[in-house]
């Protein structure tokens, strides 16, 4: 199939960019997206032309590293498919296909198509984890966890940290990662030590770089994993009840804004 | 050189425990004057930075990618093995450890497989205090499912996501050090060069992938947890980014390379669909539990597969390996399959794939069944090829995916360079010439989180008083000039073939050499091709822009010219190693049945390459392998 691609060129963070057309004469229907950008590119590069940069590693749908928004939808017209795993079936000869960056606030273009995501470490770093010191950790089946908390906290835990989310929000909001994150963790029994502390410290984490959730849902359309809006709604209600549950060991300061 | 394994004397099950009581320690108060680099954050190296952090080192994490969350253990889908007998069903930690030998072709040191699994329960209860979500059962209790090469059910498994679990674990243990302070991350940064001071391993160059800023980085060890080689293939499971370059570099300052010829094809992936193909994706090995595999026995048959009645169909590792079935190892499935497909057998457009069939699985146990266990596995399939697994049954070809050689390191996991420690798939150390299913992350954290925290104090407790060395040493100053200069020419050549290009042709090359089956006259052809690949490439490459800010291709370029001296050192110790064993299979050395024929008393020791100069041969060193535990036998499966 033949197609035509317009592609965000931008050489760096602080140069404007701008769209440049490219013409593919020779897409096949079972390649990748990626593949099909790769081809494009080795043919930029015999004409003497910079290839398209884009981030990409696993190829398997998994690393998260990859992310394009083509045609306006991050990840594709495909539901629950990353870039990576997007095919060329889905696509006919003659389309006109625009491919752009991740655009969020919190995510600056390094180059081309390639974005800063590292806002999304420093929201896990705030508290995205169980502190269990390695060699302290008692015998695995000493806890039982119910199949059903244990399948849903795995729903959460399967998101991949790729942006889509993000920058399918017209907010640049990034409560569908966060929430995945204390979802998985405040389901389980192991989590829940720091169930109230967590919460709090990965949502104003977030704030510090992201927009604000007003409920668009948009999120969970372009998530390629299909976590659920839901892990937002009870981010917000655990946010909450830390705020109260126990005032005298939470900020008060803090505590008054919320 | 004699290569002193360090392995500790004593009865097997009292090897491991005894050292660790008579490793030199460092005192928590002590650990913050020590500095500790750890290259890589997949399982290994994630899980050691967060360990080392946590007991009170400085530690330094780098990682390629933009997020430490994004390394390749992510993408490893079955399981991780542990030997916990949940099942009740006649495991141990001496099983594993045999089953883990005997699958390696013995080819492993025994005191480093018996460690391995006496650690592995550890690593589950780690895990899942950490909140790794495992599979469990409706009484609450972890599940577990089978794996290749073991009569026991001791794999553990969070859907088809096992690895992404696990490194999540692994990366939020690292993330919680780097809010503490004791752990500082660079990401999107590269290793580009190992630097010696006085004989021991003083720290590294890297190159800011975003910037393209060159730095030193110096520190009392250097930990390398930076993954396999298995992309020096091109086509292979691995991720685009992963990539030899660190433990390459390392070889060339003097770290000893052990047995690179033992490379494992993954019986279970997609099969080729065209020249634009750029990796291959994996099929979980899990799959092979309800999966049936055959081709027709017509090799002329072009139905639909459907349309074939079971009298016409050959589910050939049923037949010839009746005890073990479908799920005999790796390398046995992925001979057996080329054997098949090699006689005219195979299936699909181009013939060149087997049928992994799941009708009579669905028939018994349900498709709801069959989309709990694999689903994910299923969709991913049905979005690569079109076809929906369900209904049609996949077609599965091997694939380059794991590499069991590695720099060599001893019982502590120090290679032959003080102060350089190699972790994970990186060193050679457990999977002997052939890695079992659910083994990579078992051996990773084993690594990681228990084994090296445990050892490398065995070294610092020596250096107490030093600094760490100067980072604007000559040593460092020479190192980052190295670098400087290699960027600086692969800019220059301005030929006519991008770094993709010369990395196809070294693939092919060696898959069809030195992938499934090797002889003496196929390495020779290919080390002659390589000799010949590697000069076109330093006088036709071409790589646009510039040295400093993000170049893909650039990097890309540095990465190939690293791949084409591991592919001939690859064939050269495929053809020095004159028998077949696991991995390696030399058609020259083959029972009657087409079966390995190892060598036991010529080729049993580690062979460790010794790096001589570009573009020469390496000096082979030898680590004599003994068993006092388990005989070797003729591996059997039937």
């Amino acid at each position: 199939m033949r197609l035509t691609l317009k592609v965000w060129r931008q050489k760096g963070p602080s140069d404007e960019g701008r769209f440049e057309t490219y013409d593919v004469p020779d897409a096949n229907e079972h390649m990748s997206f990626l593949e099909m950008l790769d081809v494009v590119n080795e043919n930029l590069l015999a004409g003497n032309r910079d290839p398209i940069a884009f981030d990409h590693d696993c190829r398997e749908g998994i690393c998260g590293m990859c992310g394009i928004v083509i045609d306006g939808r991050p990840h594709g017209p495909k539901k629950n498919t990353t870039t990576c795993q997007l095919h060329m079936r889905n696509f006919k000869d003659g389309d006109v296909i625009t491919v752009e960056p991740w655009r969020a606030n919190a995510f600056p273009v390094v180059k081309d198509l390639v974005v800063n995501r590292s806002a999304f470490d420093r929201i896990i770093e705030a508290g995205g984890y169980v502190s269990a010191a390695t060699g302290s950790a008692p015998e695995a089946n000493s806890l039982p966890v119910p199949k059903a908390d244990a399948d849903l906290a795995m729903d959460a835990a399967a998101c991949i940290g790729c942006g889509a989310c993000v920058a399918a929000c017209p907010n640049g909001a990034a409560q569908l990662f966060t929430s995945a994150k204390v979802g998985h963790l405040g389901l389980l029994p192991q989590g829940q030590a720091e169930r109230w502390s967590r919460v709090v410290a990965m949502v104003e984490r977030m704030e510090e770089f992201f927009g604000s959730c007003t409920n668009y849902g948009e999120c969970e359309q372009a998530c390629p994993k299909g976590i659920s809006i839901n892990f937002i709604a009870r981010m917000n209600r655990e946010y909450l009840k830390a705020k109260f549950k126990d005032s005298r060991k939470l900020d008060r300061g803090t505590l008054g804004d919320a | 050189m004699k290569l002193e394994s360090r392995a500790p004397t004593g009865p097997l099950a009292e090897k491991w425990s005894n050292h660790r009581f008579n490793v030199k320690l460092v005192a928590p108060q002590n650990r913050r004057k020590f500095d500790i680099i750890v290259v890589g954050t997949g399982l290994a190296g994630a899980s050691a930075a967060a360990t080392l952090g946590e007991a009170g080192y400085n530690v330094k994490s780098f990682c390629f990618q933009d997020s430490p969350r994004r390394a390749h253990s992510i993408a490893a889908q079955g399981g991780i093995n542990a030997a916990k007998n949940y099942r009740n069903d006649g495991d141990s930690v001496h099983r594993l450890f045999y089953d883990t030998i005997k699958g390696g072709d013995y080819r492993a040191r025994e005191a480093n497989v018996h460690r391995l699994a006496e650690i592995s329960v550890q690593i589950i209860d780690q895990c899942v205090a950490q909140g790794v979500p495992f599979a469990r059962e409706y009484s609450g209790l972890l599940d577990n499912r089978s794996f290749g090469g073991a009569q026991v059910s001791r794999t553990f498994y969070a859907r088809g996501q096992t690895g992404q679990q696990l490194e999540l674990g692994a990366y939020q243990a690292l993330a919680r050090q780097v809010e503490a302070g004791t752990v500082d991350l660079y990401a999107r940064h590269e290793m580009l060069e190992l630097v010696i001071n006085e004989g021991r391993a003083a720290g590294i160059v890297v190159r800011d992938l975003v910037t393209g800023e060159v730095t030193s980085h110096s520190a009392h060890a250097v930990v390398l947890a930076t993954g396999g080689y298995t992309n020096v293939f091109f086509l292979s499971t691995g991720a685009k980014g992963c990539n030899a370059t660190a433990i390459w570099r390392a070889h060339r300052k003097g770290a000893l390379f052990a047995n690179p010829c033992y490379t494992q094809i993954h019986p279970t992936c997609i099969p080729v669909s065209g020249d634009y193909q750029s990796k291959l994706t994996l099929m979980s090995e899990s799959l092979r539990n309800d999966g049936r595999i055959w081709v027709p026995r017509n090799p002329d048959d072009r139905r639909n597969p459907g349309a074939i009645p079971e009298a016409e169909r050959d589910y050939y590792l049923e037949r010839i390996y009746p005890s073990f079935a479908n799920l005999v190892p790796r390398d046995v499935a992925s001979r057996a399959a080329k054997r098949m497909v090699d006689a005219g057998f195979g299936v699909g457009e181009l013939k060149n794939g087997v049928y992994l069939d799941f009708g009579t699985a669905i028939g018994r146990l349900g498709r709801a069944t069959i989309e709990a266990r694999y689903g994910n596995l299923f969709d991913m399939y049905a979005n690569i090829t079109g076809e929906d697994p369900y209904v049609v049954p996949m077609r599965i070809y091997p694939a380059p995916h794991y590499t069991m050689g590695g720099l060599w390191v001893d019982y502590n996991l120090m290679s032959n360079v003080p102060g350089l420690y190699v972790i994970g798939e990186a060193n050679f150390s457990d999977h002997g010439a052939n890695r079992l299913g659910a083994s990579a992350l078992m051996q990773g954290l084993a690594d990681g989180y228990f084994v090296l925290p445990a050892t490398i104090s065995e070294y610092l407790a020596g250096q107490l008083g030093q600094p760490a060395p100067d980072p604007g040493g000559a040593a460092f100053k020479e190192a980052e000039s190295a670098v400087r200069e290699r960027v600086g020419k692969l800019l220059g050549i301005r030929g006519s073939r991008s770094a993709d290009w010369f990395h196809r042709k070294l693939g092919r090359t060696l898959w069809e050499h030195c992938g499934m089956g090797r002889n003496a006259e196929g390495l020779k052809a290919a080390l002659a091709e390589i000799g010949a690949l590697r000069e076109e490439f330093w006088n036709d490459l071409r790589v646009l822009g510039d040295g400093d800010s993000l170049n893909q291709s650039l990097e890309k370029a540095g990465r190939v010219a690293d791949f084409m001296e591991l592919g001939e050192l690859l064939c050269q110790d495929a053809l020095h190693r004159e028998e077949s064993c696991g991995g390696h299979f030399r058609e020259e050395h083959q029972t009657p049945d087409g079966e390995a024929l190892r060598d036991d008393e010529n080729f049993a020791y580690v062979a460790a390459w010794e790096f001589k100069g570009e573009g020469k041969p390496a000096e082979l060193h030898k680590e004599e392998l003994e068993f006092e535990y388990v005989h070797p036998s003729q591996r059997s499966y039937k």
